[in-house]
């Protein structure tokens, strides 16, 4: 449990002359909840595109399950088991929510001939549970652009658990998210993690949800790492209350 | 909600009617014919323009090549095609009914098993592009394919090629083109049908709904994109040599590659009976083709005009086609609604998410 799942090491990212993100190092601890948090624009996203392959990344490696995969497209990466949710929820506007969740099966071993493969009762069955789970059951026949923005969010989300990632990083999963609805789904991204061993790694603005959720929170400034450790540390570092809220 | 049976008869139906159409009308033999060539083209075009949602202005590149590989395997197989094409059709070869069988056989699954090749070739350099200018793209692929095959010499240039005449009775060879579009458009029908009710209709559906959402699911895109393609190349190469030999003379620019009508029609089509539905191009194409043809008969002088200002209607006030409003009007009848159970049936008392835990594992 203590190899970490993803390494990354000094990686930098610029475009044209802005420095997004430069020499960056952390580990996400496979079987863990980590955090990254940081205020606007500091590279949190850039990140999560360079990790998740879409664009190469300047200098530095990244490595998933000890293997480099910076060079790797999206979809190798994906298939590899490493999944990741949007900021502005994507779905697939136009199908049906149950369509949404079958097509999200893995296609890590998907052959030509898969192409055009049947889906047997089990995939109907754990589509419909993880429906269940995220509480979109009796919504399953209707198109995912019909749902509200909380529900795409919600869909999405167990669209991601359907791909059975062994890794997901999620892009601020409950901004736009009423209240209530936000502590449901911090006990669900919870459940996720312990009871399917799915790794997280989160990008947050609410300080609540994460101090909560991540045992492990990296913070970004500037594209630069600015501090780590344990959320209650990271809550009194003064160089991160900075971060937020200025020194003047 | 419709029964197997009301469908089967359905289709039963539908079956006869197309047998029975050229000999209860055997003037319109080649009128009928058409209309299964028109709803082939509807059908193929709404493969990638509707079920996967990249609009390609370039589809009746395969009609046009179908159509040359056709004819000059057609011609090859018994005779020098430089020496037949230079002689402008002033060359009588007379051919038995079973050398022209064979060429003909020959000829359409040369342009079938060709097409496909050359969708994965050009599918290698226009799925790179996106939205309009896929459209534009693949216009061009069908522009210049005509611009060169009007300057290849070998194949007659713009003068074109007078196909080899059928030797036997004339009833009979329209009867057999009719047959063939007939079966052509039926293979198209059922095998589409198949094929959308697999992951393949699921997949196109993802790419067209967010293809960067697919990519991220790790769906293999490009894979379904340019199967997508040569799915509906297969189906115009073949309709490409069936259409070259019931009109007997090909040339590049109106006959091969008429981008004008043929390219444009495919797509009015599938937009006037509902893009993204099985049965949208098929109602589409045949109105179409009626509302064609009566013009063409009634309004002479007038039928530009009038097909113009449907498709102005069509794309104005009518995008999503007459399936497409009976989606939005009826949307119960195509299996939309909120069920209200907020739990899944469990077969086996097993609680929730928990459940599937010994799967998971399996998997990982």
């Amino acid at each position: 449990m203590t190899a970490a799942l993803i390494e990354v090491r000094g990686v930098t990212k610029a475009f044209g002359g802005v420095v997004a993100n430069r020499d960056i190092s952390l580990d996400v601890p496979e079987g863990r909840i980590t955090g990254l948090i940081g205020p606007n624009g500091s590279g949190k996203t850039t990140l999560f595109n360079s990790i998740a392959g879409y664009h190469p990344i300047d200098a530095g490696s990244i490595r998933f399950e000890g293997r480099e995969i910076s060079r790797l497209p999206v979809q190798r990466i994906a298939r590899r088991g490493l999944v990741r949710t949007f900021q502005q929820t994507r779905v697939y506007g136009r199908m049906s929510c149950m369509q949404n969740m079958r097509i999200s099966i893995p296609h890590r071993k998907a052959t030509w001939r898969d192409m055009v493969g049947r889906d047997d009762r089990a995939v109907f069955d754990k589509a419909e549970r993880l429906l269940e789970f995220v509480g979109l059951y009796s919504k399953r026949r209707l198109p995912a652009g019909s749902l509200s923005f909380g529900q795409q969010k919600l869909l999405e989300f167990a669209m991601a658990l359907m791909n059975e990632p062994r890794v997901l990083l999620l892009d601020e999963p409950t901004a736009g998210i009423n209240p209530t609805l936000i502590n449901g789904l911090i006990d669900r991204l919870r459940r996720a993690n312990a009871e399917l061993g799915i790794t997280l790694f989160v990008i947050e603005h609410n300080m609540r949800v994460i101090m909560n959720m991540a045992e492990h929170l990296y913070c970004l400034a500037h594209g630069e790492l600015l501090a780590e450790g344990p959320p209650e540390r990271i809550k009194s570092d003064p160089r991160v209350v900075n971060a937020y809220l200025g020194t003047h | 909600m419709t029964s197997p049976y009301l469908k089967l008869a359905l289709y039963g139906c539908l079956a006869a009617a197309g047998i029975a159409a050229p000999l209860v009308f055997p003037d319109y033999t080649f009128q009928l014919a058409m209309l299964w060539i028109m709803i082939l083209f509807a059908l193929t075009w709404d493969i990638l323009g509707g079920q996967m949602g990249y609009n390609s202005l370039g589809n009746i590149f395969f009609f046009g090549a179908g159509m040359y590989i056709c004819a000059i395997v057609q011609i090859g197989l018994y005779y020098d095609v430089a020496e037949y094409t230079a002689a402008f059709g002033a060359v009588q070869v007379d051919y038995t009914l079973r050398e022209y069988l064979t060429g003909f056989g020959l000829g359409l699954a040369a342009a079938a098993f060709g097409c496909v090749a050359l969708a994965f070739l050009f599918g290698r350099i226009v799925f790179g592009l996106r939205g309009p200018y896929f459209a534009i793209g693949t216009l061009g692929v069908a522009l210049a394919a005509a611009e060169l095959v009007g300057a290849w010499d070998y194949v007659g240039g713009g003068g074109g090629i007078s196909l080899p005449v059928y030797p036997g009775e004339p009833e009979t060879r329209s009867l057999l083109y009719y047959g063939l579009a007939f079966l052509a458009a039926a293979a198209v029908f059922g095998f589409l049908r198949w094929l959308y009710s697999t992951r393949f209709g699921l997949a196109l559906n993802a790419i067209r709904d967010d293809e960067e959402k697919a990519e991220a699911m790790g769906i293999h895109t490009t894979r379904y994109k340019t199967v997508a393609w040569a799915v509906a190349a297969f189906f115009l190469g073949i309709s490409g040599g069936i259409f070259g030999n019931m009109t007997g003379f090909i040339e590049p620019l109106e006959v091969a590659f008429p981008t004008v009508t043929f390219g444009i029609f495919m797509v009015l089509m599938v937009l006037l009976g509902g893009k993204g539905t099985l049965w949208g191009p098929v109602i589409g194409a045949t109105l179409f083709h009626v509302i064609k043809e009566v013009t063409w008969t009634y309004l002479l002088g007038w039928q530009w005009i009038t097909l113009g200002a449907l498709i102005i209607v069509n794309v104005i006030f009518f995008q999503q086609g007459i399936l497409g409003w009976a989606r939005e009007r009826w949307p119960e009848r195509f299996g939309v609604h909120v069920d209200e159970s907020l739990q899944a049936p469990r077969p086996e008392d097993a609680p929730g998410l928990t459940a599937q835990q010994p799967r998971e594992q399996e998997a990982t």
